[in-house]
């Protein structure tokens, strides 16, 4: 077993080596242009580039030419919300989306309403999902965008997407998703969950960085959306530039192997992070954070109370995770996800991420058990608020200064 | 973001973890910080004859650098009198643990548990506490 141990599939995974080697050639002999329509170095990356096209469809259900290649979700995510904004606006000014999001969508939704537009962000409950009634309540006859992501980055909660895109469409605005968690991850497929857009990266699943996609829908009904770049017209002129043919063939040979290796996966993968799991939650006072029913199975987001985050995760220096703790940002604001599920600031602090993947071991997962309950145990032998605690003490009753 | 080897030695091996008797007239104690905020210090001191601080605990929920800077706090305190520790100034702490621009409010929050603990044994002996007039940095 090496150290450190990446606990932290949900920021990066590494690249299959089976992804690496299908990119290879596109980097030296098949290095063509895809847009060059006159000689064979262009075919041979044009087939490079199709291929990939249909095993990217291919894992979410969709047809090919519904597929336009990106350089990652976030431009995807931008380019569906304001192309969406732009071409509809005739038709209405609203969205509505969820407060936990990724930034790539608040912030999108936020240049639309520089532009004009209107933008309901939708609180959820404490379990991290969308309330549907208040979904139902908040469309409006100007709403023409429901954008609610598949599964959360930080807690990994599983929105209930074939309700949400239902509501979406008898009020008759289109449904966009951010799936980058959960495509490859579990059964995601654009027709059965009525999903008209939906952003996904390559590099969340064992392939590349620098490339993902957006899926737009074709028939039933036909969407367009507004090129956020404007240049040579590619990708049926939604995404100018020259495609990346070494990373979207990435992107669908990593398509390919999650289609083919999900099921086992996910299986292997919710065994393991439930032993994690299990046995940290063995520890007094520490909570999962989000639905346990309804969540991603490689996920699993605990927090350890009366210890903070930041300093726990220095102590577990050979596991790499991540916390809802922001104790580096100059604002002190720990995660806006945790606390929109109505967690109390000093729970958010107390929060690690453990993030599981396609190459973490039952040996890591032991490993990552045995240094996260010392690393809490010693941080608590340090905390004042551990003691208090044990005292009996009322946390909620001192009068802290906030500083 | 990288931790200076003196914030991994403070944080791996800190000094003077611990707790004082806080009913002791001998002992003072500040307690700063917020759960809210993500870091809670506490820090005591014990003086003796002369009012020379004799010995100094810790406990800190926080960050690394919270833990480096009260650990530090406490070395810097025993054998100080209690005038002397009303001196000590948080850019000391930066300096001497090479605290990032982010971590300035951990050494911030230390200079004042050091002060709320002096405070405290000052009032419980009979004297007037210190108002401070600084302005952080």
């Amino acid at each position: 077993m090496n150290l450190p141990i990446y606990l932290d599939n949900n920021a990066t995974t590494p690249m299959d080596p089976r992804v690496l080697e299908a990119m290879l050639p596109y980097f030296t002999t098949k290095f063509g242009n895809a847009a060059s329509r006159n000689h064979p170095f262009g075919w041979v990356a044009e087939e490079g580039v199709d291929y990939a096209r249909e095993q990217v469809a291919k894992l979410i259900g969709a047809s090919e030419k519904e597929i336009i290649f990106t350089s990652g979700a976030t431009e995807s995510d931008n380019l569906a919300i304001k192309g969406v904004f732009e071409m509809y606006k005739e038709k209405g000014n609203h969205i509505v989306t969820t407060v936990t999001e990724h930034k790539a969508v608040l912030d999108a939704c936020k240049h639309v309403e520089k532009l004009g537009g209107k933008v309901t962000y939708l609180p959820v409950k404490e379990d991290g999902l969308v309330d549907l009634e208040l979904l139902e309540q908040s469309m409006t006859p100007e709403t023409i965008l429901v954008s609610v992501m598949y599964g959360n980055n930080e807690i990994g909660v599983i929105q209930p997407i074939k309700e949400i895109s239902a509501i979406a469409h008898k009020h008759g605005a289109l449904f966009m998703t951010d799936a980058v968690q959960a495509v490859g991850k579990i059964p995601v497929n654009v027709n059965t969950d009525g999903i008209d857009l939906l952003a996904l990266s390559a590099h969340k699943i064992y392939g590349p960085k620098g490339v993902g996609a957006l899926y737009v829908r074709r028939k039933g009904p036909r969407v367009k959306v507004t090129a956020q770049m404007d240049g040579g017209g590619h990708e049926r002129g939604m995404r100018s530039g020259t495609l990346n043919v070494p990373g979207i063939v990435g992107l669908g040979k990593a398509c390919e192997l999650c289609g083919q290796e999900m099921e086992s996966e996910a299986k292997r993968l919710s065994a393991l992070r439930d032993k994690l799991q299990t046995s940290l939650l063995e520890l007094e006072e520490s909570y999962v954070n989000g639905n346990v029913e309804h969540r991603l199975p490689h996920v699993a987001n605990i927090s350890f109370k009366y210890v903070e985050g930041e300093g726990l995760m220095m102590a577990m220096k050979d596991l790499a995770v991540s916390s809802g703790s922001a104790c580096t940002s100059a604002s002190l604001e720990p995660s806006y996800v945790l606390k929109s599920l109505g967690l109390s600031d000093d729970l958010a602090h107390s929060s690690i991420r453990f993030g599981l993947g396609r190459f973490t071991t039952e040996e890591e997962v032991d490993y990552a058990i045995e240094v996260t309950k010392k690393s809490v145990n010693h941080l608590r032998e340090l905390s004042p608020l551990w003691e208090m605690f044990k005292e009996g003490v009322d946390l909620s009753k001192i009068e802290w200064a906030e500083h | 973001m990288a931790y200076s080897d003196k914030v991994i030695d403070h944080y791996t091996n800190p000094r003077n973890v611990g707790t004082l008797d806080k009913s002791s007239h001998k002992v003072g104690t500040g307690l700063v910080g917020a759960p809210e905020c993500g870091d809670v210090m506490r820090l005591q001191i014990e003086v003796g004859e002369d009012n020379v601080i004799t010995d100094a605990k810790f406990k800190t929920f926080g960050c690394g650098s919270a833990i480096a800077s009260s650990s530090l706090a406490t070395e810097w305190l025993k054998g100080k009198s209690i005038d002397d520790a009303m001196k000590i100034d948080n850019m000391d702490i930066v300096e001497e643990l090479a605290l990032p621009p982010v971590k300035i409010h951990c050494s911030v929050l230390a200079e004042d548990a050091i002060k709320a603990a002096i405070n405290d044994f000052r009032v419980k002996n009979g004297m007037a506490p210190i108002e401070s007039e600084k302005v952080h940095h």
